[in-house]
């Protein structure tokens, strides 16, 4: 939006030089004064000025006379003097003689009379330049009536100059003076044709047949070698007005091509400074002639639209794809240079309309939201927080909280000592987070209800701050599982029912849970042993560990501790652990992995591993190879760094999709990506994500790359080929090479404050102006440095009794004594007054 | 035994020359308890001199009527302790339940044996070591490169025994009664010795000289016996309402102000007490008449030789003679201990009954030596409870943790939270710190900002005049900028002379919270540390100097500030602005929606469901902001590709906009109070 103001600056700017540069001689009054004598002698050859002649101001010529003062500025700028003539009464003169010639105004040049205005054809500001202009730029703007005419004149011009040829339904009007004023700059460059006449605008072939509005052609006759075919035309698109004209007229003489030999990003032409993009047709030595006239034709198609360069690559060392023949730079700045694959010239045209209708939008939207700018100050008290507007909105509903034990700074202790496991949520009652949880929570309550050895509680740290502070609760809210009085479990899972509830009931099982026989290893590993988790779906890895591995178990066993609650880990160190490891081809130490459900169990090896190696070889051994992305699972394979790759689909993948994906997912183990798939209608937000990614939606499934970490490319997989694990892997091959384009790029915008604050400082200081604010407080008037306090605290009081005591001392000791005998009885009486607040 | 009673005689002897500890504590009222329970709390080596046999020896005679005029709120309706101590101004700080005054009397006023009883109590549970009938009568330094400041402390009690300290804490209060000397004086009694008996004073005419409440406690007693009181002063009443300063006149003790406004005989005058003389006729009433009038005459003739002031104005207010000539005028410090070499400064002006201390409560004369409790009240004197139990008992916290620092490099304790729980942890405060609330415009909590604004350290209490010394007092370091929360009132609301009723006093609308009159929190945000100049040049009746940006939170009929419009929202906006960030909470779904549309997260996303504690939220919750317009429904949405692609968060915002109903505050209830 600035560059798009700057834009404006910039040629507004340009306009008030242009203005400013026309030599004016104008006095501090704008409209003088004269009487005839001094008027006639005072005109210089060549100067133009506007002359009304009076006795005195009749009632009836007063608007004219307004409009005419009015109008003074603006001619002051062209050179043309405005001067009202005060006639004497006796004078008879040419001018002031006659009766009626005062009704008129008078165009002198020098001391020619160019012409007489009648007062009504001056009836406003736009009227009076523009007859005037008019008259005064007889040769330079032609008015013609007929076809033949503007023939003539095309045909006289050919080769030699160019033409401006414009409509106007009638003259006197804005568009009518903003013709001359750009006649005034551009009439010695362009010669310029005007009409009133309609169906010259017809025979011009202007499909629009609305000749109620102005319209501005450039006739390209200079570049016109046929003498039988007219000159091409280019039609200004926008109203009539000074700015536009002048913008228009400064795109057709900028050069057709513009011939560049340096890095685009630092390439700036009129195009670009008057906020259309540029098109660079990147050439080569072999075939610039053909460049050439592509470069030609493409520029005649977006003559006024953008402007094209053409760009030799021999020249310029660009670090882009050698398939890559057209660039496009916008205006806004900041943004880079795009670099695309076109096949055909229209694809160059569409790519810069489409992009003038995108930009068409975004202005739109741009002055909507500079309408709400000034609105926002009403906005700002409208709720944007989604959490707090939700729970605001549900803050009638009462919660079923029966099942949840509210726990008090006096129960908090007894509590936690008679239940083997209590859950406790410490939140605040009045913090959104906290009550959203605090749902989430009852769910749980509900699910685990009659479940033995389990207490669900809560304790509303508004009331109690010193249990909280005691349990070291820093944030709202905060999940406690604490085991019998002794070590606690914070939970840093997802706030959602399902997988709270499953740490709950994980961590109800020590962790690691030691396995006495071989019985319950097997037991275990298929799930069935504890059997108060048989019910729960979840993976279950059991470490098998010889006697003599004591490094390695209690690094397990720690990691136990660590991962308490997110999975269910054994532990077996019996002497006849070859068995296992037999049946499982490892040797111990090592991890048997027994995915929930699945039937096969996994053996990992152990090396030597730290406590932290290990919870993070466990998390990532977690994971799976081909998963479906949900809203719950995604930070897990978001932690891992890795660009994803994704299939959306509506609905469940078909086994083809999924067997390729999985083959091209367990083809490489140490995958430098995620492979993964996205089922829209279990998480419909993935068409928020690929309505961001494409303006439409492509056909479904569609397999998409997205990097999130580093650059935030999207790129889509043809949709004409087939999922298969050949056809994805040089699919990647290409995007490595940097042969594909991506379909978009994600934003890298921070966080930014989404409305401005109240801003309190400036209220203030436009409501006390004479409060120094500002450090640069002279120093004397600091409450530190101020001088013998008398009583008193505020400014008011303290002053009224040292102004007395003032007062006291400075008269006569006697008369002052005496003085204070009758103000014992008097104060009372002179009572201050409370001043009126 | 003989051996035991040698090396008992040998300490004796060395202990005669000084007996060491790092810190000593002079007096053991409220503050010097206070002082005692927290070095104890820190192990730290210290003692306690009262020179009386108990502890609170000044409570055990005044108020002489008894009547403590510290509220003692039995119920709140809440249970949050911290916010209880808000409306229990008697308490000391202690970690012990049983110690809350309320367990000790009823009463909204209590009587003040009750105090005595409480700290005596306070001292023995907590086992403060306290050393009764120990007067320190002469406090002098020993220069000493080895000391921590510098120099040791010398103390020396009644009995000649010697102690020598690192750090002195004075906690001795202001006791030496007020008097003035002018001809007559010796008429005068003093409110320290006056009968409290109302029988005593059965149909006598009474002049209190003073305006504070013990003179009017002592009208208060007496008026339904006497003729009439008069009661003169300079200054003007204060009321405390009005003020908003719980030293002034209490609304407990104001009946005179009844009975002279109804011209129920009693009154009120306005006069420097400088200038009168009392004297005595031959009935032995008192007669008022004036200094000047004195002067002129041989004092040593007859009272009929002395004009008299009606002799001359026969209207003359004060024409009719006194029975008894009370007076009330508070006290002063004892400078009178401190060797001259700890240059122990009387104050200026209206504090002058104090001595001259630093904003951190360090005398300006002696580093090392520190003053607290009522004694320490020049640094918020007549603004806030500095020199009352219920402000002291943080400002000696404060400068225990400052002593701490300073010396045993325990910096300011602090606690680091992620930057999602910012407003949170302001919202949390203001709602229920008490030292905020009774300290106002003196101790402000700190926020002290961590690199890019991810996370913050949080300071409670710190003396907000000693902002500038922040780093080096507290042992934080604060190079990101930095917030500061305090509580204060409208600038222009409190004075005695001011109209706090008038129509239309309270605020409502959050716009205007700047313009708050009553006790609000003011958060105020400095891009870095401002300088000792900047705190020095600040304007007057500004506890800081001008801020970068500054926010008030609304006033609030109920001090509670936790709706979630009116206060949590213009607060988040303005943190939100001062830290160019957003500080929005979102669901999982948004979270998720985030990661895969934009390269960054807001923080609410990265601290949480970035690290897999995202906030799902129940189907209904999640319907509710469908319905706001603040979460897009995709499972309804016939997906037909409207829109460009970049256009897609803007859209969004729109959905917001669009949809966002304006919540008009309901503003006859908000402005409720004024009707």
């Amino acid at each position: 939006m600035s560059t798009h103001k700057d834009r404006w600056v910039f040629s507004f700017s340009f306009l008030l030089f242009c203005a400013s540069s026309i030599p004016t001689r104008g006095s501090a009054r704008l409209l003088q004064e004269l009487s005839p004598q001094e008027y006639f002698s005072s005109l210089q050859a060549g100067k133009a000025s506007l002359a009304y002649f009076s006795h005195n101001v009749s009632p009836g010529a007063q608007p004219f006379l307004e409009q005419i003062e009015n109008s003074a500025k603006a001619l002051q700028d062209y050179g043309i003097s405005v001067v009202k003539v005060n006639c004497p009464k006796e004078d008879v003169s040419r001018y002031c003689g006659k009766e009626n010639a005062f009704r008129k105004a008078y165009l002198f040049r020098g001391n020619t009379l160019i012409r007489e205005f009648p007062t009504d054809a001056l009836f406003d500001v736009n009227s009076v330049v523009a007859n005037i202009l008019f008259a005064l730029l007889f040769n330079e703007v032609k008015y013609v009536e007929t076809l033949a005419d503007l023939q003539n004149i095309e045909n006289a011009l050919k080769g030699r100059s160019n033409m401006v040829f414009a409509y106007v339904p009638a003259t006197g009007t804005a568009e009518h003076r903003a013709v001359m004023e750009a006649a005034f700059a551009y009439g010695t460059v362009h010669q310029f044709v005007l009409t009133t006449e309609a169906t010259l605008l017809k025979d011009t072939g202007s499909d629009e047949s609305d000749v109620s509005s102005a319209r501005l052609l450039f006739c390209h006759c200079q570049r016109a070698t046929d003498l039988a075919q007219p000159c091409r035309r280019t039609a200004m698109g926008q109203t009539l007005t000074m700015l536009n004209i002048h913008r228009h007229l400064k795109l057709m003489g900028a050069p057709l091509v513009t011939e560049v030999a340096e890095d685009p990003e630092k390439v700036s032409t009129v195009h670009l400074q008057l906020g259309l993009p540029l098109v660079f047709i990147l050439s080569q030595k072999e075939t610039y002639e053909a460049d050439r006239r592509t470069a030609e034709f493409v520029a005649w198609q977006l003559l006024g639209k953008a402007g094209v360069a053409l760009l030799s690559r021999d020249l310029v060392d660009l670090n882009v794809l050698l398939r890559s023949n057209v660039a496009l730079k916008t205006p806004d700045e900041g943004v880079p240079v795009k670099y695309l694959v076109l096949e055909d010239t229209d694809e160059v045209v569409t790519l810069v309309e489409d992009k003038n209708k995108v930009e068409q939008i975004q202005e739109d939207e741009e002055e909507n939201e500079e309408d709400e700018d000034e609105k926002q100050d009403n906005n700002q008290d409208i709720q944007d927080d989604q959490v707090v507007e939700a729970v605001s909105r549900d803050k009638k509903r009462e919660l079923p909280l029966e099942q949840i034990l509210v726990l008090t700074e006096e129960t908090f202790h007894s509590a936690l000592s008679e239940t083997a496991r209590t859950v406790v949520l410490f939140y605040a009652s009045w913090e959104a987070v906290s009550l959203a949880v605090l749902q989430s929570y009852t769910e749980v309550a509900d699910h685990l209800k009659g479940t033995r050895g389990v207490l669900l509680s809560r304790v509303n740290c508004w009331d109690w701050p010193g249990v909280c502070t005691k349990e070291n609760v820093t944030q709202f809210p905060t999940i406690k599982i604490y085991e019998k009085g002794e070590r606690s479990v914070v939970y840093d899972g997802m706030w959602e029912t399902e997988e709270l509830t499953s740490f709950i009931m994980l961590s109800r099982v020590s962790c690691p849970l030691k396995l006495a026989t071989i019985d319950e290893a097997e037991g275990y590993l298929r799930g069935e042993f504890p059997s108060e988790l048989s019910s729960y779906h979840h993976t279950s890895l059991l470490g098998v560990f010889s006697t003599a591995s004591s490094e390695a178990r209690e690094a397990f066993e720690e990691a136990g501790n660590i991962l308490s609650g997110r999975v269910t880990m054994g532990m077996y160190l019996e002497d006849d652990t070859l068995s296992l490891s037999r049946k499982y081809a490892v040797s111990p130490p090592a991890l048997l992995l027994a995915r929930s459900g699945g039937r096969s169990v996994e053996g990992i090896a152990l090396s030597k591993q730290s406590t932290q190696d290990m919870v993070q070889m466990i998390r990532y051994e977690l994971l799976d190879i081909f998963p479906e992305i949900t809203v719950q699972n995604l930070p897990r394979y978001l932690q891992l760094g890795k660009p994803f790759l994704i299939l959306f689909s509506d609905g469940d993948i078909s086994q083809m999709e999924s067997k390729e994906m999985l083959k091209l997912a367990k083809g490489r183990p140490q995958q430098a990506f995620v492979a993964c798939w996205l089922n829209l209608k279990k998480t419909p937000v993935g068409r928020g994500v690929l309505k961001a990614y494409f303006a439409t939606m492509p056909s479904l499934p569609v397999l998409i790359w997205v990097n999130l970490h580093a650059g935030g490319q999207v790129f889509k997989f043809p949709s004409g080929q087939a999922v298969t694990e050949m056809n994805i892997l040089s699919w990647l091959e290409k995007l490595k090479a940097g042969l594909e384009i991506p379909s978009s790029t994600l934003s890298e915008e921070d966080w930014k404050p989404p409305l401005p604050a109240y801003d309190f400082l400036q209220m203030m200081e436009m409501a006390v102006p004479e409060v120094p604010l500002h450090t640069s407080h002279r120093r004397g008037d600091t409450p530190e440095r101020h001088p013998p306090e008398s009583p008193g605290g505020d400014t008011a009081v303290r002053e009224e009794p040292s102004q007395e005591m003032m007062a006291e001392k400075v008269g006569s000791p006697g008369r002052d004594l005496r003085g204070t005998a009758p103000r014992l009885a008097a104060r009372e009486k002179q009572g201050k007054r409370h001043s009126e607040l | 035994l003989g051996l035991a009673l040698y090396t008992g005689s040998l300490c004796a002897v060395t202990s005669a020359a000084f007996l060491y500890h790092d810190y000593c504590v002079i007096g053991a009222g409220p503050s010097g308890l206070q002082a005692a329970y927290f070095l104890q709390q820190a192990s730290r080596d210290y003692v306690v001199f009262e020179r009386s046999h108990a502890p609170g020896s000044f409570f055990a005679l005044y108020p002489r009527h008894r009547k403590l005029i510290s509220i003692n709120k039995q119920y709140t309706g809440k249970s949050n302790s911290e916010f209880n101590l808000r409306h229990d101004w008697n308490s000391l700080l202690s970690h012990d339940s049983r110690l809350l005054f309320r367990r000790y009397s009823r009463d909204f006023f209590p009587n003040a044996d009750t105090m005595v009883r409480y700290l005596e109590d306070f001292a023995s549970l907590l086992k403060l070591q306290v050393q009764y009938n120990t007067a320190i009568v002469h406090v002098t330094l020993e220069r000493d490169r080895q000391a921590w400041n510098g120099h040791y402390f010398l103390l020396t009690d009644q009995d000649r025994q010697n102690y020598k300290c690192s750090s002195l804490l004075v906690a001795t209060g202001t006791w030496v009664p007020n008097v003035v000397n002018f001809p007559g004086s010796e008429y005068v009694e003093g409110y320290e010795t006056v009968s409290i008996n109302p029988e005593d004073f059965a149909g006598q005419t009474v002049l209190i000289l003073g305006r504070g409440n013990s003179a009017f406690e002592t009208a208060e007693n007496i008026l339904g016996v006497t003729n009439f009181i008069h009661m003169v002063s300079r200054s003007r009443v204060r009321l405390s309402w009005a003020t908003h300063y719980v030293g002034d006149l209490r609304a407990i003790n104001n009946g005179l102000l009844d009975t002279y406004q109804l011209k129920s005989l009693d009154g009120l005058l306005e006069g420097d007490l400088e200038d009168l003389a009392i004297i005595k006729d031959k009935k032995g009433k008192l007669h008022i008449t004036l200094r000047f009038y004195l002067d002129n005459r041989n004092t040593s003739a007859g009272i009929d030789s002395i004009t008299l002031p009606q002799d001359e104005l026969d209207n003359f207010a004060t024409r009719a003679p006194y029975d008894r000539v009370i007076r009330c005028l508070g006290w002063k410090f004892d400078f009178s201990i401190y060797n001259s070499s700890l240059r122990m400064m009387p104050g200026k002006g209206n504090k002058k009954k104090y001595p001259q201390i630093k904003p951190s409560y360090e005398s300006r004369g002696t580093r090392g030596l520190f003053v607290l409790g009522t004694a320490s009240h020049s640094v918020d004197f007549r603004k806030s409870a500095g020199g009352f139990i219920h402000g002291f008992r943080y400002t000696t916290r404060a400068v225990h943790r400052l002593l701490e620092n300073r010396h045993h490099g325990v910096p300011w304790p602090s606690t680091v939270y992620p930057i999602t729980q910012l407003t949170n942890s302001i919202i949390k405060r203001v709602n229920e710190a008490s030292g905020l609330y009774q300290m106002f415009s003196v101790l402000a909590d700190i926020i002290l900002l961590r690199e890019n604004a991810t996370a913050f350290e949080y300071l409670e209490e710190y003396p907000v005049g000693v902002l500038a010394e922040l780093e080096v007092q507290t042992g934080r370091k604060a190079p990101n900028g930095l917030f500061v929360i305090i509580m204060e009132y409208g600038r222009n609301f409190s004075g005695a002379d001011k109209d706090v009723f008038y129509y239309n006093r309270a605020v409502g609308e959050a716009q205007h919270a700047w313009q708050s009159n009553f006790l609000h929190p003011v958060i105020y945000y400095y891009k870095r540390l401002p300088t000792e100049r900047e705190m020095r040049l600040r304007p007057p009746d500004w506890p800081l100097p001008r801020p970068d940006a500054v926010h008030h939170i609304v006033e609030d009929f109920l001090t509670d500030w936790t709706a979630p419009n009116a206060h949590i929202l213009p607060l988040r906006r303005f943190l939100e602005n001062c830290l160019s960030t957003d500080l929005r909470n979102f669901f999982a779904e948004s979270c998720f929606l985030f990661a895969f549309t934009h390269q960054k997260l807001p923080p609410f996303c990265r601290q949480g469901y970035a690290r897999m504690q995202g906030l799902v939220g129940s189907e209904g919750l999640r319907r509710h902001a469908v319905e706001a317009g603040l979460l897009e429904d995709y499972s309804l949405t016939d997906f037909l590709g409207d829109g460009p692609p970049d256009s897609h968060e803007g859209s969004q915002d729109q959905l917001l906009r669009d949809h966002a109903i304006p919540v008009h505050p309901l503003q006859h209830l908000v402005n409720a109070k004024d009707e």
